[in-house]
């Protein structure tokens, strides 16, 4: 299977049904060769899009552009995109190879070529032993392989995976997430995934689209979204963030500082808000630190343990603090500065550049 | 020994079993037993069905109704349920319904339903006539094709429930996906659902099959005392004609037949689908 990538635009995708919006005005660009997800809660519309993009709903409006060319219209059968859907739907009466023969019996393969690439579509995939199985006497994570075979083997232009690893425990999850990672390395193809799970699409993708309610909120590759959220939901999905919330009080060249109570926060800023406006910063419970007696830090917060608990790599510490309710922060276990305890008195510090300014999109 | 608990088990269906003996049973090996001995004991009854011309015209009759009203049936029955499986579940419930009702209408009723309509002067011919389709009225009803108008007509939902059930066990995703690797409407239904819905297929022809081996009411009414089959036949022998050891001699051939349906089919499909036992 040579490399073929293929481009994908969404422009101002829209689908109602009757009054209710699963999708709201998205616009997208996946490039070719590139891996993308489509992230969000349940009833995100994120599934909706992906089956906007394989053809099976018709948006309201809007198109789909596979390299420039407007494929809106195409019925399903007829775009040549892979997919793996939930549950993979294997046809059951059929035996593993015959699953992955099928889309090239379809299109009419001799037979010499036809199993060729069969075994060469289980040979990717790892399953060349396996042919002759029927799926229900596969495992999870093997029925979840031939999915993939199945939607690779005629080599489509693009390969939609819905929820590909959602049926699988945690550790079969982790391990078929660097296959496919790697599988995708290989053959170069455009990838576009849909889950609700946030590791697996910062683990998987170049680039992730997260969504809610229907909307495109942000996209960007993981490490961007991770470390530069634009708003509360944002920060909130992707990992956990604490939000200080507050009156802006100074600006200055680049960034400003927000009061609460007695408590004054800098943050690092390229944008800088009119002061007297109220501000919403979002801080990563592993970007702050416990100060020892002395230590100075651009921010600190004094609190005191409200509960703990141990997580195996590091202790996880929810810290009452007067001005900003309780904080959460992590802690690496190993080299912990303190024996955790309930009620312990602690001092917070962070950096400036640890806290980002973030819409408040959250009630 | 067996546990205190099991004679629990075993007194609570006692009842049953002693009622399904007394009135099943029983009768059935008491037919059984004067097939053999009227009017003389031996074989003399079974070699009829190699020597008697009657008895066998009768049974390829039975035979010949019997295939024709399972064919046309399951045939019926399949896009009936093909539609109703695909259908969105509100308007399910209306055809479902529509299904049903029938059943519930006693096959009496509908059996002279069916002569008003397909006699000469029924509706049908009235119909015809006054298009000028046909001159004189058609002979549809009182023969074989009445029969089988009736009988399908009585067949068709119990056809349906059992292919319904097994279409309803069809993933849709399995067409979704069927249909985004690149297949068409007919090749997803040949190669995929077709296949997919084959054991409720089976299971319906042979609960059909087993049925119309046996109908009485609906051939002695449709087929006007013509066209003889197996049931109206026996009845013929024993209630007008009181020759016992023929009308038993059939009625065992009759329960023999359906046994031997029931062993063959037994092998190629799941019984409990028939049956509507719990589960596939």
């Amino acid at each position: 299977m040579s490399a073929a990538g293929h481009s994908l635009a969404l422009r101002g995708l829209s689908k109602r049904y009757g009054s209710f919006t699963a999708v709201a005005d998205v616009s997208l660009d996946v490039g070719q060769g590139e891996f993308l997800t489509l992230l969000g809660p349940s009833g995100s519309g994120k599934t909706t899009i992906l089956m906007c993009i394989a053809g099976f709903v018709a948006p309201s409006e809007g198109a789909i552009l596979l390299d420039g060319q407007d494929i809106t219209p195409l019925p399903p059968e007829r775009r040549d995109f892979g997919m793996v859907f939930q549950g993979y739907a294997l046809f059951p009466h059929m035996t593993v190879a015959e699953n992955v023969a099928f889309p090239l019996r379809v299109r009419k393969m001799g037979t010499a070529e036809r199993e060729a690439k069969v075994r060469a579509a289980l040979d990717l995939v790892q399953l060349s032993a396996f042919g002759e199985r029927l799926p229900r006497q596969l495992s999870g994570g093997q029925q979840q392989r031939v999915a993939l075979a199945r939607a690779l083997v005629f080599e489509p232009a693009l390969l939609l995976l819905d929820e590909p690893l959602s049926a699988l425990d945690k550790k079969l999850r982790a391990e078929l997430q660097d296959e496919l990672k790697a599988l995708h390395r290989r053959i170069g193809r455009t990838f576009v995934n849909v889950t609700h799970d946030q590791e697996e699409a910062l683990s998987l993708s170049d680039r992730v689209a997260i969504l809610n309610h229907g909307k495109l909120i942000q996209q960007g590759a993981p490490a961007e979204l991770y470390e530069a959220p634009r708003t509360r939901f944002v920060a909130d999905f992707l990992g956990k963030s604490n939000f200080l919330a507050g009156t802006v009080q100074e600006v200055f060249a680049g960034g400003f500082a927000i009061g609460a109570g007695a408590t004054r926060v800098v943050t690092a800023s390229a944008e800088l808000p009119p002061l007297g406006s109220q501000a919403l910063l979002s801080l990563r419970p592993e970007k702050m630190a416990l100060l020892a007696e002395g230590e100075t830090a651009e921010n600190t917060v004094t609190g005191s343990i409200a509960s703990w608990s141990y997580l195996g790599a590091g202790y996880a510490l929810n810290v009452a603090t007067p001005d900003f309710g309780t904080l959460r922060i992590t802690l690496p276990s190993w080299n912990a500065p303190i024996a955790p305890r309930e009620g312990l008195p602690v001092r917070l510090g962070w950096s400036a550049t640890a806290s980002v300014p973030v819409l408040d999109d959250e009630p | 020994m067996m546990r205190r608990q099991d004679v629990g088990w075993w007194l609570l269906i006692l009842p049953a079993f002693l009622l399904m003996t007394a009135f099943y049973v029983a009768p059935i090996a008491q037919v059984l037993a004067i097939s053999f001995t009227e009017p003389t004991p031996g074989l003399g009854n079974y070699e009829r069905l190699f020597t008697n011309e009657s008895v066998q015209r009768v049974i390829i009759t039975t035979l010949r109704i019997c295939v024709i009203t399972t064919t046309i049936s399951l045939l019926l029955g399949y896009v009936l349920s093909y539609r109703i499986a695909l259908a969105s579940p509100a308007a399910q419930r209306w055809w479902i319904l529509a299904v049903l009702v029938p059943l519930w209408i006693s096959v009496l009723v509908r059996a002279f339903a069916w002569v008003t309509l397909l006699r000469r002067q029924g509706l049908v011919n009235e119909t015809l006539m006054s298009t000028g389709l046909i001159t004189e009225p058609l002979q549809l009803v009182w023969n074989e094709f009445g029969i089988v108008v009736g009988m399908v007509h009585y067949m068709v939902p119990y056809a349906v429930l059992p292919m319904l059930a097994s279409m309803r066990e069809i993933d849709p995703r399995l067409l979704a996906a069927a249909r985004g690797l690149g297949a068409g409407r007919i090749t997803i239904f040949a190669k995929i659902f077709l296949p997919l819905s084959l054991p409720g297929l089976l299971a319906a022809g042979v609960l059909v099959f087993i049925f119309t081996l046996g109908f009485y009411i609906t051939p002695a009414l449709l087929g006007g005392g013509k066209t003889l089959m197996v049931a109206e036949w026996i009845g013929l022998q024993i209630l007008d004609l009181l020759r016992w050891g023929l009308g038993t001699m059939m009625a065992t051939v009759l329960v023999v037949a359906i046994l031997v349906t029931l062993a063959i089919f037994s092998r190629l499909v799941d019984m409990k689908r028939v049956f509507g036992g719990g589960g596939a």
